[in-house]
C-alpha cells in the first residue's frame, strides 16, 4: 500500500464512521468480556435491529477502556458520554436517550481524575477504535509512522530518533532502546531478528495483554519499524497461551496487515521486506528472561544462559537479535509520527514518556492508566485510583511482580520514575500495581512471592533452584509462629547469596520482596517471631500455645 | 527432512491436525512447542505415544521432547477432567481471597490443586495469573472468565456441573 491509497482508505471510512448520527463503542477486551460486554454489545445490535436504526447508530467492539471495575463499558461517541456496569436490561434505555440528556443512573463524570489525569501514548486508541479493523486503525493515523521511516528515512535516522526520544525498556529492565537498536543495527550478521516478548507472566500486570487485544496493529508496525532500523527481516511475538483473545486478534491483525502489503515483500514499494510469526509460551515466568525466551522460540526447554553475549550480538539460532517488551514497541509508531523530541517533553530527565499500570488489589478503580513519569504514588493510588475501598487504610504498595518490593505508605510522595523505584528497593518492572491494605500480612506476602519464584525457577543454576525452596520453608515457620530470631538470621544471608550468585534475574530479583518487606515491616516479622500473633490475621498459626524451640517441623 | 517418516499412532482423525502443524513449520526442530500445543489441543492432554510420534517426526531423542513437554506448565501429560475450573492465584487474586476459593474447594470435593475428580467430572487447576487482576478474585469456568467469584460461586458452578446430585 501506497501513501495515497492509504490516506484515500482512511477518508473513506471515516466518512462512514461520520455518517452516524451516534457509535456506541462497548468495551469488548478481556476485563469487561468477563463481566458481560459482549452480550451488552449483541443487545445493542439487536434493539437497533428491532428500531430499524442501522443506518443512523453504529455499535463498535472497541479495545479497553480501563476501568475494568466498572465494567462493561460503554462510550456514546461524539458526545463522548461514559457509562459503565451496563447490563442488556439498560440497552433499550440508553438508545431512547440518545437525541436527548444521557442515562443519569449509569452514567460517569468524563472529569473523574480517573479519565482526566492520564496521558495516552500507547493506549491512545484503546477504547476508540476496533482492534478487528484495519480501517479504524488508519484512520488513527496507524501505519504512517512505518510509511515515514521507510519511504523518508534512513535505518540511521530512526534510530537515531528512537534514542532522542530517550525511551527506556517498558518491560522491567528500563535499558535505553535507542541503544538497544543501535547495537543490533550495528552488529554483524546474515540474517536479524526482531523478537516482542509478549511474555508477560508477572502476576497482577495484564497492560500488555491489553494492549494486544485493544490495538494489535500498534505492536505489527512497531515491529516493524524497528526492522527496519536494524535490518531484519523476520519477527517473532513470543505470547503467552494464558491470553487466548489476544492470541485471535494478533493473528487476525497480522492477516490483515499482509494483505494490505504493510508485512511481506517490497513493503510500500520499497526494498524492506518483513515477516511476523507468533510463537506461544507455554507457562513458564522465567521465558519472560530474554536468553530463556529465545531457547523458548528454539524450540527447547526455556532455560537462560550467561550473557555475555547479548541477544544483540548472539541472539535466535546465532543471529543479531532485537528484543523488546509489548508495550516499548507500543510507543514506537507514536515517536516516529511525533518525533523522539515530542516524546522525550513528557515525563522526567531519567524517565521519558508516559507508563501503564495495571491497579489491582485494595483500589477503588481497578484497570489501566497511562500516566506521564515522575506523577506520584499518592496522585495514581488516590487521585487516578480512587483510593482505598470500605475506608481500610493503606498499608504498602507492590510493585514490580515477584522481581519487585512493596512500599510503604511513607513514600507516597515520591515521583514514579526508574530511579526512585530503584531507590526504595522496588522496580519499575512491567506495570504491575497492586494496592494492599491492613488486611494483608506483608510476611505472607512475601511467602507468596517466594512460593512462585520456587515453583517458576527452572533449576539450571543452583543458587535459585536451592535457595528459593529454603527461604519459602523459612518464611513458612515464620508464619506458622514456629521460626526464631536465627530463622530470621538465616533468611537474610540466604537472601544476600541467591540475588548475587544465581544465574538470571529471576534468581537475582528473588529476593526483593522479602527484602523490601523486611526493611519497611521487620516488626510484623518480629510479632509474628516473639508474640506469634500475626497483625493482619491472616496467618493461621499452628502453634497453640506451647514452647516450641526453634526445631523446624 | 523426513517426511512422514512414521505413521500416526491411530487412524484418530485428530492425527491429520498434529500432521498439518508439522508441515506448517516445515517439520523443523524448532516447532516442537508449537507442535506441542497442536497436541494437547486437539486430545486435551499428551499422551507417551503422542510425544514418541512428534519426537520421531522431528527427529528429536524422545528424552528431549519429554524434557521440555514436562518442563512447561501449560502441558499435561494426565487426560484432563470433562470440566476445568482454573483458580487464578495472581497476586491480586491471592489478596482478595483465591487461597479461600481453593480450601473450600479442597473441603467439599476432595479435589486438590491439579487433581481430577474420581468420576473425571472436573478438574481444579491453579494459573500463574489470567490477567483478569481488575476482577479480582477470578476464576476460569471452561474457558471463560468470571470475575469476583466468592468459594459459594464456585461451589454452585462445580456442583451444576455435576448435575446436582452431589
Amino acid at each position: 500500500m501506497i501513501p495515497d491509497e492509504l490516506n484515500e482508505m482512511a477518508e473513506e471510512h471515516s466518512q462512514k464512521q461520520n455518517s452516524f448520527a451516534h457509535r456506541i463503542h462497548v468495551c469488548a477486551a478481556a476485563g469487561c468480556r468477563s463481566s458481560g460486554g459482549e452480550k451488552v454489545a449483541s443487545a445493542f445490535e439487536d434493539e437497533i435491529k428491532e428500531r430499524g436504526q442501522t443506518e443512523k447508530i453504529a455499535v463498535k467492539r472497541t479495545g479497553c477502556m480501563g476501568l475494568c471495575a466498572e465494567g462493561p463499558m460503554v462510550i456514546v461517541y461524539p458526545d463522548e458520554t461514559i457509562y459503565g456496569k451496563v447490563s442488556p436490561a439498560d440497552v433499550a434505555e440508553i438508545i431512547d436517550s440518545l437525541d436527548g440528556s444521557p442515562v443519569e443512573r449509569l452514567s460517569l463524570d468524563s472529569e473523574m481524575p480517573f479519565f482526566s489525569e492520564q496521558t495516552q501514548v500507547v493506549l491512545e486508541n484503546a477504547g476508540r477504535t476496533e482492534p478487528e479493523s484495519l480501517e479504524d486503525y488508519i484512520v488513527a493515523e496507524g501505519y504512517s509512522g512505518l510509511i515515514t521511516a521507510i519511504t523518508e528515512m534512513t535505518p540511521d535516522e530512526v534510530v537515531n530518533e528512537m534514542t532522542k526520544s530517550g525511551l527506556r525498556g517498558r518491560g522491567g529492565g528500563g535499558f535505553p532502546t535507542g541503544l538497544k537498536w543501535s547495537t543490533v543495527a550495528k552488529a554483524d550478521g546474515d540474517k536479524k531478528y526482531v523478537v516482542c516478548n509478549a511474555d508477560e507472566g508477572d502476576p497482577g500486570a495484564f497492560m500488555d495483554r491489553s494492549v494486544l487485544e485493544s490495538d494489535p496493529h500498534r505492536i505489527i508496525e512497531g515491529m516493524a519499524i524497528a526492522a527496519y532500523a536494524v535490518g531484519a527481516d523476520h519477527g517473532y511475538v513470543y505470547l503467552r497461551a494464558e491470553y487466548p483473545l489476544a492470541i485471535e486478534r494478533l493473528k487476525k491483525a497480522i492477516r490483515q496487515a499482509k494483505r494490505a502489503g504493510f508485512l511481506g515483500t517490497e513493503i510500500c514499494d520499497t526494498q524492506f521486506d518483513f515477516s511476523i510469526e507468533i510463537r506461544l509460551g507455554a507457562g513458564a515466568f522465567v521465558c519472560g528472561e530474554e536468553t530463556a525466551l529465545m531457547a523458548s522460540i528454539e524450540g527447547r526447554r526455556g532455560q537462560p544462559r550467561p550473557r555475555p553475549p547479548y541477544p544483540a550480538n548472539y541472539g535466535l539460532w546465532g543471529f543479531p537479535t532485537l528484543i523488546n517488551n509489548v508495550e516499548t514497541l507500543g510507543n514506537v509508531p507514536t515517536i516516529l509520527r511525533k518525533g523522539g523530541e515530542w516524546f522525550a517533553s513528557i515525563g522526567t530527565d531519567d524517565s521519558k514518556g508516559t507508563k501503564v499500570f495495571a491497579l489491582a488489589g485494595r483500589i477503588v478503580n481497578t484497570g489501566l492508566v497511562e500516566v506521564p513519569m515522575g506523577i506520584t504514588l499518592r496522585e495514581i493510588i488516590f487521585d487516578i485510583g480512587g483510593g482505598i475501598p470500605g475506608g481500610g487504610n493503606f498499608k504498602a504498595l507492590q510493585t514490580g511482580g515477584p522481581s519487585g518490593g512493596c512500599i510503604p505508605a511513607q513514600y507516597l510522595d515520591m515521583p514514579v520514575d526508574y530511579g526512585s523505584l530503584a531507590k526504595v528497593g522496588s522496580i519499575m518492572g512491567s506495570g504491575g500495581m497492586i494496592v494492599m491494605d491492613d488486611s494483608s500480612c506483608m510476611v505472607d506476602v512475601a511467602k507468596y512471592f517466594m512460593d512462585f519464584c520456587r515453583t517458576e525457577s527452572c533449576g539450571k543454576c543452583i543458587p535459585c533452584r536451592a535457595g528459593t525452596p529454603q527461604m519459602h520453608k523459612i518464611l513458612t515457620k515464620i508464619t506458622n509462629g514456629e521460626a526464631t530470631h536465627r530463622d530470621l538470621d538465616i533468611l537474610k544471608d540466604l537472601c544476600d547469596l541467591v540475588e548475587n550468585t544465581s544465574l538470571c534475574g529471576l534468581g537475582q530479583t528473588s529476593a526483593n520482596p522479602v527484602k523490601s518487606t523486611l526493611k519497611y515491616f521487620e516488626e510484623e516479622y518480629i510479632a509474628h517471631i516473639e508474640q506469634g500473633e500475626c497483625p493482619a490475621g491472616v496467618c493461621k498459626f499452628k502453634r497453640t500455645g506451647e514452647v516450641i524451640n526453634g526445631c523446624s517441623s | 527432512m523426513p517426511l512422514k517418516k512414521t505413521q500416526p499412532p491411530s487412524d484418530d482423525k485428530r492425527w491429520k491436525l498434529i500432521n498439518a502443524a508439522m508441515r506448517r513449520h516445515g517439520y523443523h526442530r524448532s516447532a516442537l512447542i508449537e507442535v506441542l500445543h497442536a497436541v494437547q489441543d486437539a486430545f486435551g492432554f499428551l499422551e507417551d505415544e503422542a510425544l514418541e510420534y512428534v519426537a520421531d517426526n522431528l527427529t528429536l531423542p524422545p528424552s528431549m521432547v519429554y524434557g521440555v513437554a514436562t518442563f512447561y506448565h501449560f502441558f499435561t501429560l494426565k487426560p484432563k477432567g470433562e470440566h476445568a475450573c482454573v483458580i487464578c492465584t495472581g497476586t491480586a487474586c491471592y489478596i482478595k481471597g483465591a487461597g479461600d476459593i481453593i480450601d473450600e474447594i479442597q473441603d467439599k470435593f476432595g479435589v486438590g490443586p491439579g487433581e481430577t475428580s474420581q468420576d473425571g467430572k472436573f478438574s481444579l487447576l491453579t494459573a500463574r495469573c489470567v490477567g483478569a487482576c481488575s476482577l479480582a478474585p477470578a476464576v476460569v469456568y471452561d474457558g471463560e472468565v468470571a470475575g469476583h467469584q466468592t468459594p459459594e460461586d464456585v461451589i454452585k458452578t462445580i456442583q451444576e456441573w455435576f448435575g446436582n446430585d452431589t
